[in-house]
C-alpha cells in the first residue's frame, strides 16, 4: 500500500508542494535563526579562539569575560614565568583606543599589543604583509573587515575606499602605519582589530600604572593543564584558565548577562510555532481532504494499522524533503553571507535540533491525522 | 443452499445529538446467490444504512445479519476486515476512485489489500478492465474518463477479487440514461453469476427492469418485496 500512499500524497502537485514548502519554511526558520544566534555567541570568544598558541590565559581574578579587562602589573609576568611547568609566558595588551582617521573622524578600535620579541598572540591569517613587519617603526596590522568598513575613507561620491598598507592613522595622538592586513574572526562588538607590539601598545594607551591585560602561557610538553592552572592560581593569586575554560566563561557571561538568548530564544520559538502551525495544518488538511479516500480503503478491508503506516510514510517523506530543503537553504544563506557582518555558525548539533523539530511537527500532524482516520466510519463512503 | 444475505429483525438506531433516529426498525430480508436485489424507497428510509450493515461496515444494534451463513457482526474486528476484503465488492454513487491513481491502479486496490503483489495485481486489473471495455484506457486517470467510464472502472474494482457479494449505492444516479443502462447491462453480464449476489440501492426507476427482486423500504422497514 506504500505506493498508493505516495501517489495520494503527490497526486495533487499543488497541495504536495504546499506541505513541503510549509515544512521547508519551518526547517529554515528553525536552523537559520539559531545559526545566527550561535554565530553571535561564537563572536563573544572569537578573540580567544583566534589566539591559538597559548595553552593558558592568566588574568586578574575579577575578570568576567574576554573584553572585561582588569590590568595587571608587568611584574606578574615574571611571577608566572617562574612557576614550574611553564614553558613560556608572554604579555598581551588588549584595550579599546580611539583611532583618528585621515578625514578627522574617530573610530574606537580593539588594540592588541603582542610580546615585542616573539609576537605571540598575533592574528591567525595574514592577508598582506608579515607579522614580523610589526617590528618596523610605528607598524600596525589591521583586520581586513575593519579596513573595508569602519576605517575606510569616503571619496567624493560617497564610495568607501579601504585603507591600505602604507596608509597611516593616529592612535591616541601617536602615528601608526599600516604594515600588514590580517583576517580575524569578527568580534562581538565588531570593532576594527589593530595588532601592534606590547611596548608600542603601552605608548598608545592612556597612562596608567597597570597595562598588562593577559599573560599567555605555554605549558611544557606533557604538563597537565588543570594542574598547571591550579598551580598558577595558588602561586600568583591570579585567575588562570585553559583556552576552552576562558571561552566557556566568556560565553556563559553573555548568556547570563545579556538579553541575547531570550531575544533569540523567543524568535526561534515563534519560528517553530509558526512553522509547526503551517506545516501541521497543511498536512492535516491534506488528510481531511483525502478522508473519503481513506474511507474507501477502509471499507474495502484496509486495516487501521496499514492506514497508520501510510500516513506515517507520507509524513516522513514530506518531513525529510522539507527538512532537507530547509537546512539546504540555511546553508546557502550562510554561504551567501559569509563575507558580510552577519554572524552565522552552523554546527552539526543544529542539524540535529532542527531535524528533531521537523520530526516533532510531522509526527504531531500525522498523529492528529491518524486519530481522524482511525475514528473514521467506513460507512462515510455511502454518503454522497 | 446457503443464502447470500439473511437479515432478521435488524435494528439500527442513530443517536444524533441526544435525539434517537431509528434507521432500521426490524428488517427481515433474504438475498439469494445469483440474485440481483434492488433496495428502493424514499430518502431517509434506511436503504444506505441497510447496505452498510450488509456490507459489514456498520454494526447493527440488534438482530442478525448473516453473510453466506456467517454472522459478520459477531466477528473480531480483524476477521471482519479480512472477510470484507475477500467477500465484498463495492460500487459507489460518486465512484470513489482515487484521483491520483490510474484506472489499473485503482482496480488493483482490492487485490493489494488481499496481499497480492502490485505487479501481478495490476496485470490482472488490466484484464478486468478489458472485460468492462476499458482495456485501452488502463493508464487513464479518473479525471480523464467520462462518468460512465469511471463507473466501469469502479465495477472492475468491485469484481477483481471475485467477491461473493457486490453492494452498489446508486450506481447510475450520476450517469445519463444511456450510460446508466450500459452500466446495468455490464453489471448483469459481468458481475452477476450463480455464486454471487448483487444488492443495489437506487432511486432510479429507469433501471428497475434489471432487478430480479425489488425490496421497497419505508421508515426503516421493508414494506414490500416484488415479485
Amino acid at each position: 500500500m506504500n505506493h498508493i500512499a505516495l501517489k495520494m500524497l503527490m497526486g495533487d502537485t499543488g497541495k504536495y508542494l504546499g506541505i513541503v514548502m510549509g515544512l521547508t519554511f519551518a526547517s529554515l526558520i528553525m536552523t537559520q535563526q539559531p545559526a545566527i544566534f550561535m554565530g553571535i555567541l561564537a563572536r563573544t570568544y572569537s578573540f580567544i579562539s583566534d589566539t591559538g598558541l597559548p595553552d593558558i590565559w592568566v588574568m586578574d581574578e575579577k575578570v568576567q569575560f574576554v573584553d572585561d579587562i582588569k590590568p595587571l602589573q608587568d611584574t606578574e609576568l615574571y611571577r608566572v614565568r617562574g612557576i614550574s611547568g611553564v614553558a613560556w609566558a608572554m604579555p598581551m595588551y588588549k584595550g579599546l583606543l580611539k583611532a583618528r582617521l585621515a578625514d578627522g573622524a574617530f573610530q574606537t578600535c580593539n588594540v592588541i599589543g603582542l610580546d615585542d620579541t616573539t609576537l605571540i598572540g598575533g592574528p591567525p591569517i595574514m592577508l598582506q604583509g608579515n607579522i614580523s613587519d610589526l617590528r618596523r617603526s610605528d607598524g600596525v596590522i589591521i583586520d581586513i573587515d575593519g579596513l573595508n568598513e569602519k576605517l575606510s575613507k569616503l571619496d567624493a561620491d560617497g564610495k568607501k575606499i579601504p585603507l591600505k598598507i602604507g596608509d597611516s592613522l593616529e592612535l591616541n595622538d601617536h602615528r601608526a602605519i599600516i604594515v600588514g592586513i590580517a583576517k580575524v574572526t569578527r568580534t562581538f562588538q565588531s570593532q576594527p582589530v589593530i595588532y601592534t607590539t606590547y611596548s608600542r601598545a603601552k605608548s598608545y594607551a592612556p597612562k596608567e600604572r597597570k597595562l598588562l591585560s593577559f599573560v599567555l602561557v605555554k605549558a611544557i610538553k606533557g604538563q597537565d593543564l588543570d594542574e598547571l592552572t591550579r598551580r598558577i592560581r595558588e602561586k600568583t593569586g591570579l585567575a588562570a584558565y585553559t583556552q576552552q575554560e576562558f571561552m566557556d566563561i566568556t560565553y556563559n557571561y553573555f548568556i547570563k548577562n545579556t538579553g541575547i538568548p531570550i531575544n533569540f530564544g523567543i524568535s526561534v520559538l515563534l519560528g517553530f510555532i509558526v512553522g509547526a502551525a503551517i506545516a501541521g495544518q497543511t498536512f492535516y488538511s491534506f488528510t481531511l481532504e483525502n478522508i473519503r479516500q481513506f474511507g474507501v480503503l477502509k471499507a474495502m478491508g484496509t486495516s487501521n494499522w496499514t492506514l497508520l503506516r501510510m500516513i506515517l510514510l507520507q509524513a516522513v517523506l514530506v518531513g525529510s524533503i522539507g527538512y532537507g530543503m530547509g537546512v539546504g537553504l540555511t546553508a546557502l544563506f550562510g554561504y551567501a553571507m559569509r563575507h558580510t557582518i552577519l554572524a552565522f555558525k552552523f554546527p552539526w548539533q543544529l542539524l540535529v535540533f532542527s531535524g528533531a523539530g521537523v520530526s516533532i511537527i510531522c509526527m504531531l500532524a500525522a498523529f492528529i491525522s491518524i486519530l481522524k482516520v482511525m475514528r473514521l466510519e467506513p460507512a462515510i463512503v455511502f454518503k454522497s | 443452499m446457503v443464502d447470500a444475505v439473511r437479515c432478521e429483525k435488524l435494528v439500527k438506531i442513530y443517536d444524533t445529538g441526544g435525539q434517537k433516529v431509528v434507521a432500521l426498525n426490524g428488517i427481515d430480508l433474504t438475498i439469494k446467490l445469483g440474485e440481483l436485489m434492488m433496495l428502493v424507497g424514499p430518502s431517509g428510509c434506511g436503504k444506505t444504512t441497510l447496505i452498510s450493515v450488509i456490507a459489514g461496515i456498520l454494526d447493527q444494534d440488534s438482530g442478525i445479519c448473516e453473510l453466506f451463513g456467517e454472522n459478520v457482526n459477531a466477528m473480531r474486528s480483524k476477521d471482519k476486515l479480512q472477510f470484507r476484503a475477500k467477500n465484498i465488492g463495492f460500487v459507489f454513487q460518486a465512484f470513489n476512485l482515487l484521483p491520483s491513481l490510474n484506472a489499473a491502479e485503482n482496480v488493483s486496490i482490492p487485490l493489494i489489500i488481499n496481499g497480492v503483489k502490485r505487479a501481478e495485481a495490476e496485470r490482472k486489473a488490466i484484464k478486468v478492465l478489458e472485460q468492462v471495455g476499458l482495456g485501452d484506457r488502463w493508464k487513464s486517470f479518473p479525471s480523464q474518463l467520462s462518468g460512465g467510464q469511471q463507473q466501469r472502472v469502479a465495477i472492475a474494482r468491485a469484481l477483481i477479487h471475485s467477491p461473493r457479494l457486490i453492494v452498489c449505492d446508486e450506481p447510475t444516479s450520476a450517469l445519463d440514461h444511456v450510460s446508466g443502462h450500459n452500466v446495468m447491462n455490464l453489471l448483469k453480464e459481468v458481475a452477476l453469476h450463480e455464486d454471487r449476489a448483487l444488492v443495489i440501492v437506487t432511486h432510479d426507476a429507469r433501471i428497475f427492469e434489471f432487478a430480479d427482486r425489488i425490496a421497497q423500504m419505508d421508515d426503516g422497514h421493508v414494506v414490500k418485496v416484488t415479485p
